[in-house]
């Protein structure tokens, strides 16, 4: 446990000691704001809630979280700095733990730094708190497996735009899931239960549609756990890979 | 617990190329043996299945009796190791970096201050704890390197080209710093610089093309080569390119 606290702080003290986390945040604000209250139309929508700046989540994190998170190893590989972590008494799981939970730690960061528009919404109406207190849970817990997703791909290069560029693939090919684009590529020849399955899989499905309406139910939350849990696997597995290369 | 490391047949392929080829060796208390060879000869590889980065095709290594594939955590606890250039996470100051490795090395908050001031008065580092290892010149960012490796006071020191880059002077510290410590570890050391083998070692493993072609003292090594190191390296050295 010590070790994970470790790694974690040393990647959370290394996003503050450059300029990325300022500007991270700063943009992540900016387009939380744009989106809410001009694409969403906060006002015009005259109801008190955050649904316009909950719903449009998943596509911020599309492009954010792969950008947060493809120097987590693709820099190691870059600088070397792999191979002292690697050759110090550290598994590979401790390290991709700690490498996850310090940058999820500084998405959830993110996310309360939008308490501004809260306030928005509590002064201006009286919206049900209960809702976005889930709502935020839930964007927090969908930041997971698209981090998830994001530190695996960054571990398959040493090149921090490829790196970004498989990220945003494979999220969006999770968020599309459930959209006809990409369930027509199986409904022709697959049984219904495959097409059932893919669509299953979309984050869309999980999130949109059902957490941020304030409704928790655990088959979202295994959903999601799931996926994170698979993702990270799959990186120390690649780790591991790379040792035997 | 007795202080050594062994190398049991060790090889290494990539892509159909053989770049270790069946290494053995094994190395006890005050051994500081230098891997030499050409550039390419494999020193590198061979360090880093040393030190359980990669995982050989075949053969094993033991650091103090302990296979360090089956039980890596308790191997690397033992082993200090400088890769080659020296990687350190530039955006971090030189102090935040050895409290850093210290942590993850699992030194006690209260040793860990004892040990950091010891290591910083050896490499005498005390000019440029706080500034930004990207900020450092090259001699000061392989003595960090040095530093991270000694930290702990490991067993086993393993330093792949600890010299590379550094002026005369920083040379000459970094060789007395490797002398004073000889006695009580094992340290191993690749270069390509013949001097510093004599100067430091007192043993060499010669390799080239992935062979361990000679494991000797410097002076049998000279000795049967016309009292020259130069010589015995030419020698032995490129017949095995021409082969390769």
């Amino acid at each position: 446990m010590n070790a994970i606290v470790t790694v974690a702080r040393r990647e959370l003290q290394q996003y503050f000691s450059t300029p990325l986390a300022y500007v991270f945040l700063v943009i992540f604000l900016i387009l939380c704001s744009v989106f809410t209250f001009y694409i969403g139309n906060f006002f015009g929508r005259g109801q008190a809630d955050l649904v316009s700046f909950f719903m449009f989540h998943p596509w911020l994190f599309l492009f954010l979280i792969p950008a947060l998170a493809m120097r987590l190893w693709a820099e190691e590989r870059k600088t070397g700095t792999i191979e002292l972590l690697l050759t110090m008494p550290l598994t590979t799981t401790q390290v991709v733990i700690g490498k996850f939970l310090a940058t999820w730690l500084f998405i959830g960061m993110a996310l309360a730094l939008t308490f501004p528009l809260w306030v928005t919404v509590n002064v201006l109406g009286e919206p049900d708190n209960g809702v976005i207190a889930i709502s935020y849970l839930a964007s927090f817990l969908l930041a997971a497996p698209y981090l998830a997703i994001s530190v695996c791909m960054s571990s398959l290069t040493r090149n921090q735009v490829i790196a970004f560029v498989l990220s945003v693939a494979m999220c969006l090919l999770f968020m599309l899931s459930g959209f006809n684009a990409v369930t027509d590529l199986v409904t022709g020849w697959a049984p219904l239960w495959l097409v059932d399955t893919v669509q299953s899989f979309s984050f869309l499905t999980h999130y949109t549609a059902q957490m941020i309406k304030g409704v928790v139910s655990l088959k979202n939350i295994v959903f999601f756990t799931a996926l994170t849990a698979f993702f990270l696997f799959a990186n120390v597995i690649m780790i591991e890979q790379n040792k035997a290369q | 617990m007795t202080i050594s490391i062994k190398a049991i047949s060790l090889s290494k392929n990539y892509a159909h190329s053989t770049v270790v080829d069946n290494i053995s060796f094994a190395a006890n208390q005050g051994d500081v043996v230098g891997f030499l060879g050409p550039n390419g000869a494999g020193k590198t590889t061979t360090m880093r299945m040393l030190t359980g980065y990669l995982l050989p095709d075949a053969g094993s290594v033991e650091v103090c009796g302990i296979n360090i594939h089956t039980k890596p955590m308790l191997a690397k606890e033992k082993i200090g190791y400088l890769p080659e250039g020296a990687p350190l996470y530039p955006d971090m100051s030189v102090l935040e970096f050895l409290k850093f490795v210290g942590r993850v090395r699992k030194i006690g908050t209260k040793s860990l201050a004892d040990r950091l001031e010891q290591t910083i008065d050896r490499i005498q580092l005390h000019t440029v704890l706080g500034k930004r290892i990207d900020n450092l010149s090259k001699g000061f960012k392989r003595r960090v390197g040095i530093a991270q490796a000694i930290l702990h006071d490991p067993e086993i020191l393993i330093m792949d080209e600890p010299t590379d880059g550094l002026d005369p002077n920083q040379k000459l510290e970094v060789r007395n710093l490797i002398r004073e410590m000889a006695k009580d570890k094992v340290i191993i050391l690749s270069t390509h610089i013949l001097e510093e083998v004599d100067a430091v070692c007192n043993r060499i493993l010669l390799i080239a093309g992935g062979k361990l072609l000679a494991d000797k003292r410097p002076e049998e090594l000279m000795l049967a080569h016309q009292n020259s190191l130069e010589k015995a390296f030419l020698n032995l050295t490129q017949g095995q390119q021409d082969r390769t």
